[in-house]
């Protein structure tokens, strides 16, 4: 039987983990943290008073998958917490409407253009994240990592990723 | 309590024949790894390669489970003999030219599209969970081979001929995908898995608009190669375990 005092411990300890986790940054874009991309999916603490931190891949294959589990690890032990687990859930499946507007803003800022629906549905490209044009076009549906696509921009005539909706 | 069995079974071959799918196909393509056309799509279909092993990985770790004891993944990938493979004949045919893999890619995705649409609605809530999951990444890949047979067919009296040949080498191969083994049988009446013939039609459908768009044409020649679904397999697949398997066989356990 749990009480309202240890509802009270719990949820601190919940809240100060997803403060923990806003530090913890994908490995292959280290300007978005976990937190930005929508990652963390739930926090909780199960029947046995274990920590439960769950966790959602971005792709299937994606191979930060792993690295990000550790990252995590390392981050709580860092900070004194104990008795805790990293679960890796499918279901519901990772979507780019789950990227925090803070997210979009830095990752546009480090030169890689966010995701968009409005592409899609209105057969638009993405504006270049240098120059801001819109005059781009599309190299390749396939980037550098599985989550971008390669674009080019006919003004400044750089190449950039785009990050690819989903 | 025998029904029950024969339940498990169908679902742990159902399961495998899902994760030998991606498997074999993601050997023969990562061969092309450093080998592509150009860089772009040197990048393309790795990346794309990397979908199917991701999701193959999530249908291994699942039949792990169920079949319990020393099973994984890596068991299940590294030390299973060709007669336990349940793959179609299709992804275990050879690469050949760039057309002959972008044929069997957009053979493949359009079959895996049309499938992970339906089995995302099943009743065992792992197998939705991961159909849902991989299903964002198999359009991407039917836009991107779909591209391809258009470019390619619709493109230089040589690029028109490969295409053309490359479909007449697999088109045998394809029909397989949509007879049904008697796991998906049992299945679908559990509805765990969807009437795979059923699926046909719209497969066929999206092929023929693409053939035509790409000016190609499907063959005559309507003979369909099965057995793969049950293990019996070309001559290919041996070949394929030996270079996959290598490593685990020669040194059990070895680790990075």
């Amino acid at each position: 039987m749990k009480t309202i005092a240890d509802h009270t411990i719990h949820q601190e300890k919940i809240n100060q983990v997803w403060q923990l986790l806003q530090e913890v940054c994908d490995p292959e874009i280290p300007v978005l943290t976990i937190i930005d991309l929508g990652i963390v999916r739930n926090i909780f603490v199960d029947d046995t008073e274990q920590l439960v931190i769950q966790i959602t891949p971005t792709y299937s294959g994606c191979p930060a998958m792993d690295a990000i589990s550790v990252d995590i690890k390392l981050k709580l032990i860092e900070n004194g917490i104990q008795h805790f687990k990293v679960q890796q859930i499918l279901s519901p499946a990772w979507t780019t409407d789950w990227m925090s507007e803070t997210g979009k803003a830095k990752l546009n800022a480090y030169g890689i253009a966010p995701p968009s629906a409005s592409h899609l549905a209105n057969n638009t490209t993405p504006a270049c994240p240098q120059c801001h044009s819109n005059n781009t076009k599309l190299l390749s549906q396939f980037g550098s990592t599985s989550c971008k696509a390669l674009y080019q921009c006919y003004d400044c005539k750089e190449p950039f990723d785009y990050f690819k909706c989903h | 309590m025998e029904q029950s069995n024969n339940d498990h079974t169908a679902l742990v071959d159902y399961v495998l024949h899902l994760a030998d799918n991606n498997l074999i196909l993601t050997q023969r393509n990562a061969a092309w790894c450093g080998h592509g056309p150009i860089l772009e799509q040197d990048i393309a279909i790795t990346n794309i390669t990397l979908d199917l092993i991701g999701q193959a990985r999530n249908f291994y770790q699942y039949a792990a489970t169920l079949i319990g004891g020393d099973a994984t993944e890596d068991s299940l990938a590294y030390l299973r003999n060709e007669r336990s493979f349940k793959n179609c004949l299709l992804v275990e045919q050879p690469n050949g030219d760039w057309a002959q893999t972008v044929t069997k890619q957009f053979f493949y995705s359009v079959y895996q599209f049309l499938l992970y649409e339906q089995l995302q609605k099943s009743s065992d809530e792992t197998l939705a969970a991961i159909a849902a999951k991989s299903l964002k990444e198999v359009t991407y890949h039917v836009t991107w081979s779909s591209d391809w047979v258009i470019r390619l067919g619709d493109g230089t009296t040589e690029s028109q001929q490969r295409m053309q040949q490359a479909i007449d080498n697999l088109w045998n191969y394809t029909g397989e995908l949509f007879e049904p083994a008697a796991y998906e049988n049992s299945l679908h009446q559990q509805q765990i898995a969807p009437a795979i013939a059923t699926l046909q039609p719209a497969w066929l459908q999206k092929v023929k608009e693409v053939f035509a768009e790409a000016t190609l044409t499907i063959p005559e020649n309507s003979f369909v190669q099965t057995g793969g679904k049950n293990g019996l397999h070309t001559e290919q697949l041996g070949y394929i375990l030996t270079e996959l398997q290598y490593l685990q066989r020669t040194y059990p356990g070895a680790n990075w």
